[in-house]
């Protein structure tokens, strides 16, 4: 399969102006259709494309169009698909991965920033952009004494209607810093509570500095959750003291911290907004293929899926289908299923990355808090 | 009551409502209530300058917080009041679910059109009957708590509501904005403020309008998840009876959306729906409806564009 540019341009003079003429103006990748259509321009031994599409190649050469510069590759990509890539140039032997020059969408996270393909029919959800209409809130910084980890700062967002006299939820975030920076987690929060789609809420946003080993199931990080920063957030803000009215939000090992401080802990946070999370288990033997850093997750999940217990009243799991976490999320399901616990399970077309928690955002919030919209008419 | 009341659509885009209060000849000064705007209340400046006549804001908000304040007993009952009306509500919201998954489930079996549409009948009927439970269960807990707590010989309710009285018997109007629309209900009865009104025109929009109905419905056509199913709140104070009413129908209906349309017109029906944006207008006097500017959700599913009663 190839674009119906492409076939035109190969099949026409090879002169530089003719590949001129089929750039200019025409913005990459292609999308026609269900078919998407990559492509760099220059000289180069080869050229593959990176992506992070379980179930596909995850590297896939690009094929040069005769007599010119041009390489390209044409995969189908299902509507309202969204998918992170790089591109390697190899040259001499040596292979060097780049973003797409000719594509302006970019897609940030700790690591630095992937291109970013959409298939037809996706846009970025508006809810996500700064809206001026939407008033904003606060944020705070706070340091909290913990008898295990010692002083730890958090951000902490505050409503812009905050009032004392009122009692909050609070939603704890992990990796908060990052769903902030890469979630666009402010503006999200402002436009739903601006929109009476979620109540107004505190939201503690904690990182923390060894989190591969503090995220997998570590009783020392429930604790510092439990006895530590809830009391803490409690002292410094009116908030509503019930488990319905506390939430544990993670994604990838930050949704295994979530589950297992909340298995540690059960009855504490009736709410958990679960992200593609890191659920790695094995069913025979406890030897797993993802590495010794996930060694105390396999022992967790294990156990819990050898005796499901419910954690909390509503548990929203949401994961992307091409990552290759998607098995492990959709085994999670049915066990948390059948504690009773009312559970809600989203797959988006997406990977692995801040893009797609984001966009899962409003869903899971407005299902785990629903504000107050149907009760407001000015 | 012989003095008219008027239903208005959304005033926050281009306010008619100084000029219908002008229309039924009120002169000097209105009493607000714009407790559905909670904290807000006292954030009055834009509206007073829409009413376009002297004001005074009956702070029923901030009364009922000195209520709470003093009254710890009561107000001990009342959330406990409101937390059993949540978990009706939730209840009512579940059981709504199922006999919406059920229909659907029907709607798409192949067989007899006319088979489908028996069924459809029956659906309704469903609906309507957990309707009508949930709104005589919110009743009788409203009646049980004020045969209990008899609100009025409260020494605290009491003399605000003598207070509120001085001020609406020395007003021309009661005007009653938009806002929360279970907190604005909570509020006027605690103090009775629709009886105090007596003979004076009431002038309402939005949740105000929807509570002077007899039945308060909610609804929201694009919710951020899950199914839009309409659902009752609680009753109403009755002065518009026979109407539903649906205010900024721009934002929350689907007005192209025949057959939710028709759904929800048989479901509320013998009660006429009433979908109210800016510029609607609904007059009642002496218990009927007078006059009518607004658009109407009929049965069949059509949209009466500017029904006028």
């Amino acid at each position: 399969m190839t674009a119906r540019a492409l076939t035109d341009l190969a099949a026409g003079p090879k002169t530089k102006e003719a590949v001129d003429a089929f750039f200019a103006g025409r913005s990459f990748p292609i999308v026609e259709g269900p078919a998407i259509t990559f492509v760099w321009r220059g000289e180069a031994e080869a050229v593959h494309l990176k992506h992070w599409v379980f179930g596909l190649p995850s590297s896939q050469q690009l094929a040069r169009v005769e007599g010119t510069d041009v390489w390209h590759l044409t995969l189908e990509l299902p509507p309202e698909s969204r998918v992170e890539y790089k591109l390697e140039v190899v040259r001499g032997g040596h292979g060097e991965w780049i973003q797409d020059p000719l594509n302006p969408n970019l897609a940030r996270d700790p690591f630095g920033a992937n291109s970013v393909a959409h298939g037809t029919g996706y846009q970025v959800p508006e809810w996500t952009r700064k809206d001026p209409k939407a008033a904003p809130g606060r944020i705070d910084e706070i340091t909290t004494d913990s008898a295990v980890f010692g002083r730890r700062k958090s951000l902490v967002y505050v409503p812009a209607r905050f009032r004392r006299t009122r009692r909050y939820p609070l939603l704890i975030v992990h990796d908060g810093h990052d769903y902030l920076r890469y979630a666009s987690l402010g503006s999200v929060l402002d436009n739903l509570i601006g929109r009476l789609e979620i109540p107004d809420m505190v939201v503690a946003m904690t990182s923390s500095p060894d989190r591969l080993v503090e995220y997998a199931s570590d009783e020392r990080h429930a604790r510092f959750l439990a006895e530590d920063l809830v009391p803490h957030l409690e002292r410094l803000f009116p908030l509503d003291a019930q488990p319905k009215a506390r939430c544990l939000m993670g994604a990838s090992f930050g949704a295994v911290a979530s589950l297992s401080a909340a298995w540690r802990r059960p009855g504490f946070y009736g709410r958990l907004l679960l992200q593609s999370g890191s659920f790695a288990f094995t069913d025979i033997g406890d030897r797993n293929h993802r590495g010794p850093l996930f060694d105390p997750i396999v022992a967790f999940i294990n156990k819990f899926r050898a005796e499901p217990m419910a954690v909390a009243e509503r548990v929203f799991v949401s994961c992307g289908m091409y990552e290759s976490l998607i098995y492990e999320n959709r085994s999670l399901v049915p066990m948390l299923q059948s504690t009773g616990m009312d559970v809600r399970y989203v797959e988006a077309r997406d990977g692995h990355n801040w893009e797609n928690w984001r966009d899962r955002l409003r869903e899971g919030l407005s299902w785990l808090f629903p504000g107050p919209l149907l009760l407001v008419y000015e | 009551m012989t003095a008219p009341v008027v239903l208005l659509g959304p005033q926050n885009g281009d306010p008619d409502v100084g000029r219908v209060l002008r229309e039924h000849g009120v002169e000097g000064r209105v009493a607000l209530v714009n407790a559905g705007w909670q904290e807000r209340e006292p954030d009055d400046a834009a509206l007073v300058a829409a009413l376009g006549l002297p004001v005074v804001n009956l702070r029923l908000h901030a009364r009922a917080e000195e209520v709470f304040a003093a009254d710890p007993p009561l107000v001990a009952a009342y959330h406990a009041r409101q937390e059993l009306l949540r978990h009706l509500q939730d209840f009512y919201r579940v059981r709504l679910d199922y006999i919406d998954d059920a229909a659907r489930a029907i709607s798409v079996r192949l067989v007899e059109p006319e088979l489908l549409e028996q069924e459809w009948t029956v659906s309704v009927d469903l609906f309507r009957q957990l309707d009508r439970d949930h709104l005589e269960r919110c009743t009788a807990i409203h009646a049980s708590f004020d045969d209990r707590w008899r609100l009025g010989e409260r020494e605290v309710i009491a003399r605000h509501r003598r207070e509120l009285a001085a001020l609406i018997h020395a007003s021309a109007a009661l005007v009653i904005a938009g806002g929360h629309v279970a907190s604005l209900l909570n509020r006027l009865k605690l103090f009775d403020v629709v009886a105090l009104a007596a003979e004076r025109p009431i002038v309402a929009w939005s949740a105000g309008a929807m509570l002077l109905t007899e039945r308060i419905v909610l609804f929201h056509d694009h919710p951020p998840y899950g199914k839009a199913i309409a659902q009752v709140l609680d009753a109403g104070f009755g002065l518009a009876p026979g109407l539903v009413v649906l205010p900024d129908p721009v934002r929350r209906i689907r007005m192209d959306d025949r057959l939710g349309i028709a759904r929800f017109a048989q479901r509320m029906a013998p009660s006429t729906c009433v979908a109210m944006g800016q510029g609607s207008r609904i007059v009642i006097e002496q218990g009927r409806l007078t006059r009518a500017a607004a658009d109407r959700l009929a049965a069949t599913g059509d949209v009466e564009r500017g029904w006028a009663g």
